[in-house]
């Protein structure tokens, strides 16, 4: 069976319940990209233009910390968004975005999601209830990394 | 006036709860930097080891105190007992520094055990937290041994970093020989790490199991506990299916000092493994 | 002697001895022959204890005769206040209770569990030699038999038994002191504990002092009871003396210093953890402990694990503890229950509701000490008041 790439989108869990007539417009920014291991797919600082669908592999999302040096503090997998950095301005990525292994994505171009949704608040609605909700369950987690829970505690 | 008969009423070691019998180290194993595994035998050959998955014993060093560890070895080894504990804590640190042929007071085993026999034929989706994989070891133990009567087992493990990952090779082990499904993640890694970096929560919610057939067994820090039965909740398992492993203070493990008293019971003897629908009420409660 | 008084028992004919009394059977002793009873459980070697007035309170301790009892005393307890005060009628019980209460015999606030011996990196474990002890306790109020009963669901009949509590409440003998007046913070009669003696006793006695005479009514309680009383002097008493005894208890049910709503106590405060009253009384709690240790039933209890210089010699000792201690519920670095307020509802929800679920009845037995010895007078029978009437008037007006 072929999975057109309006297929994939449409039975995404992000995209559940996604307003049918908004589909065809963000397949239209959407397409499949692929890269190989050990590739960073952005760097801190870059422009953040554009936001991914990993469909198989691993990202991890890394900062290079003086004393520590790269340091991983989240990783992106199969089935999860990766960058948010698109929706508020400066648009430049905080981190670097570096792939453990092979992975295939969808990539879709947020700088003309980002100028339709401006248009379309509908649309703009749509994707920033969406996108709030993987930055809370992202924050959620960070703060229990922070708690540092499994630390030292005498 | 008569003179009171003086006759000594000596206490059997065996009828007095308080008193630790005796121990002997024959291996020490260092797990992290930060946790090590003591091997123990006792000391009187005849005695056999028995207990169930989730009990613990309150170790004893001479002189320095007593504190309650969870038993992590095999219920089937009658022969030596094992104990993983991280070093914390005065007695703790005290039982870092014990080395084989030293010796050990233990008492117990007391509490709750995990639930297995009436669970055949389940799921079994298993999430534990730093330490806590520990208790849990004697249910992967137990489970591996007759692996036929389960259908899928998942493991999902959090560790601060890839360096305090408890048991790597036996979990590698089990993955490959025993169709484990194990899934670890850190809080933090150093580039070079190819595993999971992030929370266990979102490996919850994504893990392979079939909510309405699972049993879910928890054991970590009581946040990361809260976390991983929301997630648990929302895929639809229910409260009298899922199990953790609760944690006080503790003194005589007896019911009596009173420490480990959490609401209406005592983690002692009504755990450490409570059925979450019977704490449901209190769990998260703030100061209970 | 006036016409229309009735002659002592001495007067009747000197200390004559019926056969053996029969359980449930009333008899009558005066002071005096109470004295004589005392001393056949001297002579029977029982440590004999009982009420004694010692630095301005009635506390436990050994008594010899019925002269080392508060003889002439009674005690004022009001919210944070005790006083003793001197009494007319030469009463040797005309108080209720003080600081202590039994549990500090049968559960010593202080014991030594084993001691350990080290040598050539090999220890040995020398268990705790405990002389069996035979008290005598006289003196025992309604409210402390119930605690008794429910200490002994603690300590005995749990999936362990404490060695020392059971070595010491073999043996015991208990002559138990009806109430024939109600304390200041008494609330017996609303736990249903009191104030007359129940089960549980060898002998009970109600005090009767009127019209001239001072004697006792005596009940038999057990076979042991009987044995004993047996042994002295008594009388059988009339119909009219066991009535009086009884008004007079009925009388003291009758002017309890406070009263507790006990129903569906458990439940109510079940519902009401979060309740703002909690960090009202934790305004006024100082976390003293004074409460737990006066109280009867509390058991909480410290394992402490000492050694000597040479670290060769160890001990381990069990002390009382109290859950308002820092310390008490510390774990992984913090204490669970750090403020006053999650302390407070701990004590007052554990002995009011958890205790049903642990033990089947309730913790409390209405004595008053917690309100009586309380620095700053914090009243269990209060805080529990406000909770409930707190939901009524929330249902009325919703």
């Amino acid at each position: 069976m072929i999975h057109t790439l309006e297929s994939v989108i449409r039975e995404h869990p992000f995209f559940q319940d996604f307003p049918a007539e908004h589909l065809p417009f963000i397949t239209g920014c959407a397409k499949n990209v692929q890269f190989p291991e050990k590739h960073f797919i952005f760097l801190e600082g870059d422009p953040a233009n554009e936001f991914y669908f990993i469909r198989s592999g691993a990202v991890s999302i890394e900062m290079v910390i003086p004393h520590l040096g790269p340091t991983t503090v989240q990783t992106v997998g199969e089935g999860e968004i990766l960058g948010w950095s698109w929706v508020s301005p400066p648009y430049r990525w905080h981190f670097n975005a570096k792939t453990l292994k092979r992975t295939r994505a969808l990539v879709f171009d947020a700088k003309c999601l980002r100028a339709k949704c401006e248009e379309d608040h509908d649309l703009g609605f749509e994707m920033l209830k969406r996108f709030a909700n993987i930055i809370t369950e992202r924050l959620d987690a960070t703060r229990l990394q922070l708690l540092d829970i499994y630390g030292h505690d005498d | 006036m008569a003179t009171m008969t003086e006759h000594d009423v000596t206490q059997g070691l065996s009828t007095d709860p308080m008193i630790p019998q005796l121990y002997r180290i024959d291996r020490v194993r260092d797990e992290t930097d930060d946790t090590f595994t003591l091997s123990l035998v006792p000391e009187n050959g005849d005695a056999k080891i028995s207990f169930l998955p989730g009990q613990f014993n309150m170790l004893y060093v001479f002189g320095t105190g007593e504190v309650p560890i969870s038993i992590s070895g095999s219920p089937a080894v009658t022969s030596f007992l094992e104990h993983t504990t991280r070093s914390v804590g005065i007695v703790t640190k005290a039982m870092g520094l014990l080395k084989p042929g030293d010796h050990i007071g233990v008492r117990g085993p007391f509490g709750s055990h995990w639930p297995l026999n009436e669970e055949n034929g389940r799921d079994f989706v298993i999430i534990s937290g730093g330490i806590g994989l520990a208790p849990l070891r004697p249910v992967l133990y137990y489970l591996m041994a007759q692996r036929e009567k389960y259908r899928k087992i998942v493991l999902l493990y959090g560790a601060r970093t890839p360096e305090d990952i408890l048991f790597r090779k036996e979990l590698e082990r089990w993955r490959g020989k025993f169709d484990l499904e194990v899934q670890v993640t850190v809080d933090r890694a150093a580039s070079g790490w190819r595993g999971n970096v992030g929370v266990v929560t979102p490996l919850v919610a994504r893990a392979p199991f079939d909510p309405s057939n699972t049993v879910a067994l928890l054991c970590g820090p009581e946040v990361m506990m809260r976390f991983a039965i929301m997630e648990l909740q929302k895929r639809g398992v229910p409260h009298d299916r899922m199990y953790l492993s609760m944690e006080r203070n503790m003194k005589c493990a007896l019911g009596y000092c009173g420490h480990c008293q959490y609401g209406p019971g005592f983690v002692c003897k009504d755990g450490p493994v409570y059925r979450f629908d019977q704490i449901a009420s209190v769990f998260g409660k703030s100061e209970v | 002697m006036g016409a229309g008084q009735r002659s002592s028992p001495e007067q009747r004919g000197r200390g004559m001895t019926p056969k053996a009394p029969r359980f449930n059977s009333c008899l009558i002793m005066s002071p005096a022959q109470l004295d004589q009873l005392l001393q056949v459980l001297i002579k029977r070697d029982y440590e004999v204890l009982g009420p004694t007035v010692h630095e301005g309170a009635v506390v436990y301790d050994h008594v010899s005769s019925t002269k080392d009892l508060p003889v002439g005393w009674t005690d004022e307890q009001s919210g944070g206040k005790y006083r003793l005060k001197r009494r007319e009628d030469g009463a040797l019980f005309g108080f209720v209770v003080g600081p202590q209460s039994w549990k500090k015999f049968l559960f010593p606030p202080v014991a030594r569990l084993w001691q350990a011996h080290r040598s050539n990196g090999l220890f040995e474990i020398v268990p705790e030699v405990r002389k069996p002890t035979k008290f005598a306790f006289v003196g025992v109020r309604a409210c402390e038999l119930h605690a008794l009963g429910i200490q002994d669901k603690v300590f005995l009949q749990g999936p362990f038994v404490d060695p020392v509590y059971k070595l010491h409440r073999e043996n015991i003998f208990i002559v138990a002191v009806d109430c024939i007046q109600a304390g200041g913070t008494c609330f017996c009669s609303s736990m249903k504990t009191g104030p007359k003696a129940g089960a549980g006793f060898d002998l009970a006695l109600t005090e009767v002092i009127q019209e001239g005479r001072h004697q006792f009514v005596v009940r038999v309680g057990t076979k042991a009871g009987a044995d004993l009383l047996s042994q002295a002097p008594h009388e059988n008493a009339t119909p009219a003396d066991v009535e009086c005894a009884e008004n007079l208890v009925a009388e003291a049910a009758k002017h309890m210093g406070r009263t507790l709503d006990v129903n569906g106590i458990k439940e109510m405060l079940y519902r009401n953890t979060e309740h703002a009253r909690w960090d009202q009384v934790a305004d006024r709690c100082l976390s003293c402990s004074n409460c737990t240790m006066v109280c009867p039933t509390c058991f909480c209890s410290n394992v402490e694990d000492l050694t000597d210089l040479s670290g060769q010699q160890a001990e381990r000792w069990r002390k009382w503890d109290s859950c308002f201690t820092t310390d008490f519920s510390y774990i992984h670095g913090s204490s669970v229950r750090s403020t006053p307020r999650s302390k407070y509802r701990q004590w007052m929800m554990h002995k009011l509701a958890y205790w049903f679920d642990q033990f089947g009845t309730s913790g409390c037995v209405g004595c008053g000490r917690c309100i009586t010895w309380c620095p700053v007078g914090i009243d269990i029978t209060e805080e529990a008041r406000v909770i409930r009437e707190s939901e009524t008037f929330a249902s009325a007006a919703g």
